[in-house]
């Protein structure tokens, strides 16, 4: 199987920036704030990543840009929720048609330029090893980024104190403001580390995964990072399968037709999300029961005086 | 008097929903499929609505909707009816029924629908001879391929793709006898990921040239960076990857807006069909690029037949992937409706249509 490290690798991309975007949303949900303007400030991301990267001739500066971008859009996201107290669903679904429309905007003079690729990062030695070698240690600085990300968040979310704090205030942020927490500090960082990601991923996307920007690109990528959040149900390491689930079925489909086994393209192509579906059936039926999301999640928070 | 004047006795006589006050402009308006920096299928469109301004400075006014889904176009074609355009392009096959129905509650408006095959009184259709383009690639392929497997990367299942395929296989047949084609449908016109991921799918499964019949660059990216060859798409994206391009099928769109909307301000509007291609210039190629001498001047001969209908892509006999020989309707050749209609891998094509 000479091509399964290509196949591999083609899997990590497709997954790397749900899943970036994916573990900046469930930082923010864990706090207890749903943001669903995460396709908004992905292609904001991408837009920006892009013009950045084309005006600076730095497709690595580009994808910081990208991803400041995705945290200022969040930082308006968490100036309606959090001072203004405004319904987190629409605010979010705002945002994501907002931000469509300024990454047009952003875009306008940069469709259609090419850039090349960056190039891939051998990690020395383990890259040697014979298929997973190829497939798991060569690849772009993100891809290896967002493996590290992974980690910071396992890590912040369950091991540290301020990862306590965070769930505490998501969990009931009432008694986390009894407790003389500070509640709208804490979502701040957590919205802006959420908009943080998502302008990475959307920077991925037009840097790295296809390397171009036009507008609509990100094609509802936000809406499946999203949709892993509910996936994971709070465990990262359910995200991270999620993801990379999601990403594998979206390559395997395109293998199965590529190799002609006779199934309808439309109910491949339709699999990862009937996967999907499926798996959020056995997990909530299997589960117990208000498993998952964070106890105040969507609510606003207007403390009282 | 003047033009006021000539506008006026011109909708009377005709009587056609010329605005009352001449002094309006005729407006005009666009649905794409996919966002006009598409730089492929509704760029090229957008690039034939700007031709219609220029055409016409100070007549007309233009508008368009961009990225509207096939399945959710009524709304937004109502909604261009609705607010005073006179004729409306439908840029995208399925976009047919909907289109069909604003034209029967908008009896005045007249609708240009590309790709389709249904009429009304107010509703004509247009297409390209895209596939022409395809027998041309498909040659080139044909003779490139060190690994002969192809792969094509297909957008939906629908007759104007499927004549493409079958186009650019028996081009490539026609050179190359052992040469294999493998499909990947991305059911998308405009998802540059998922577009790449089936090229790069096609790639590892042993294809050494990618053609595509979706939008955006970004299987002909994918294959350049794997250091193989492939072709542009509905304009000429040679800057996507100027080393491993091999030429371009461009559609060329402008000359027949312009047309049709001179046809609308002179009151001759007809609802009509039309499918031409290389011949009248709806079909060019870009250039043959990447590629030895004897492959260019190849494809160069391929094209002048094409365009002087010397030859034709599908030529009779055309055995369907059944081994059923299709019934020869034009002579020595498939009909146009034929062509347009077509339903069926022509025989050598591994799979089946997704139905």
């Amino acid at each position: 199987m000479e091509m399964l490290p290509f196949i591999l690798a083609t899997v990590f991309t497709a997954a790397t920036p749900l899943l970036i975007a994916a573990l900046g949303e469930h930082v923010t949900e864990r706090a207890g704030v749903l943001n669903l303007g995460v396709e908004g400030m992905m292609i904001v991301g991408a837009a920006t990543g892009f013009a950045a990267a084309v005006l600076t001739d730095s497709s690595v500066f580009g994808i910081f840009a990208g991803a400041l971008a995705g945290m200022a859009l969040s930082a308006v996201f968490a100036l309606m929720v959090l001072v203004f107290a405004t319904n987190q669903v629409a605010t979010g679904l705002a945002l994501t048609i907002m931000g469509l429309g300024l990454a047009g905007l952003i875009g306008q003079g940069f469709v259609g330029q090419p850039r090349a690729a960056l190039p891939p990062v051998q990690i020395p030695l383990l890259s040697e090893i014979p298929v997973l070698g190829k497939a798991l240690f060569t690849g772009d600085f993100v891809f290896f980024l967002s493996l590290a990300l992974i980690g910071l968040v396992a890590w912040g979310l369950n091991r540290t104190r301020f990862g306590l704090l965070l769930r505490a205030v998501g969990e009931n942020h009432g008694s986390a403001h009894a407790l003389g927490l500070p509640v709208k500090r804490i979502r701040l960082v957590a919205i802006l580390f959420g908009g943080l990601l998502a302008g990475l991923a959307g920077a991925y996307l037009s840097l790295i995964y296809t390397r171009f920007w036009s507008p609509g690109m990100s094609a509802g990528r936000g809406w499946i990072a999203l949709a892993l959040v509910v996936f994971a149900g709070g465990h990262v390491w359910r995200l991270v399968l999620g993801a990379y689930l999601f990403g594998g079925i979206t390559v395997a489909q395109l293998h199965a037709q590529a190799g002609a086994i006779g199934l309808p393209s439309q109910f491949l192509s339709a699999l990862p999300y009937l996967m999907t579906i499926a798996a959020l059936l056995f997990l909530s039926i299997s589960g117990r029961k208000g498993a998952g999301a964070a106890g105040s999640l969507g609510q606003p928070f207007v403390p009282e005086r | 008097m003047s033009r006021t004047g000539v506008l006026a006795a011109l909708a009377v006589s005709v009587g056609l929903a010329v605005p009352a006050n001449a002094q309006e402009k005729l407006k005009v308006g666009f649905i794409y499929v996919g966002p006009v920096g598409d730089f492929g299928w509704s760029y090229q469109h957008d690039e034939g609505r700007k031709a219609i301004e220029k055409a016409f400075p100070g007549r007309v006014e233009t508008t368009f909707i961009e990225s509207v889904p096939e399945a959710d176009s009524e709304r937004s074609i109502e909604q261009l009816a609705r607010t005073g355009h006179k004729l409306i392009f439908t840029t995208s096959f399925g976009y047919m029924e909907p289109t069909l129905k604003v034209a029967k509650k908008y009896p005045n408006v007249m609708f240009e629908h590309a790709t389709g095959f249904k009429r009304d009184k107010n509703v004509a259709t247009y297409s390209a001879k895209f596939h022409e383009g395809r027998f041309i690639i498909g040659k080139i392929a044909g003779k490139m391929t060190k690994t002969n497997t192809l792969g094509y990367v297909g957008a939906m299942p629908i007759p104007e793709v499927i004549a493409g395929i079958n186009a650019f296989y028996l081009g490539a047949k026609s050179v190359n006898p052992d040469v294999k084609i493998k499909i990947a449908w991305a059911n998308a016109w405009f998802d540059p990921g998922k577009e790449g991921d089936a090229a790069k799918a096609l790639l590892d499964q042993g294809a050494d040239i990618i053609t595509q019949h979706t939008d955006s660059p970004a299987p002909l990216q994918q294959a350049s960076a794997r250091g193989k060859l492939a072709f542009g798409q509905a304009s000429d994206m040679t800057r996507f990857a100027p080393n491993h391009i091999l030429t371009s099928i461009i559609d060329d769109w402008a000359p027949y807006y312009v047309e049709r909307t001179r046809a609308v301000l002179e009151g001759k509007w007809q609802s009509q069909d039309v499918f031409d291609g290389l011949a009248k210039g709806k079909v060019k190629m870009g250039p043959y690029v990447n590629m030895p001498d004897d492959v260019k001047k190849l494809a160069e001969e391929t094209e002048a037949a094409l365009k002087s209908g010397k030859i034709d892509a599908f030529m009779c006999p055309i055995v369907a992937q059944d081994g059923k020989t299709v019934e020869c309707k034009g002579g020595d050749r498939l009909t146009d409706e034929q062509v347009v209609g077509m339903n069926f891998y022509v025989q050598g094509i591994e799979g089946t249509i997704p139905k």
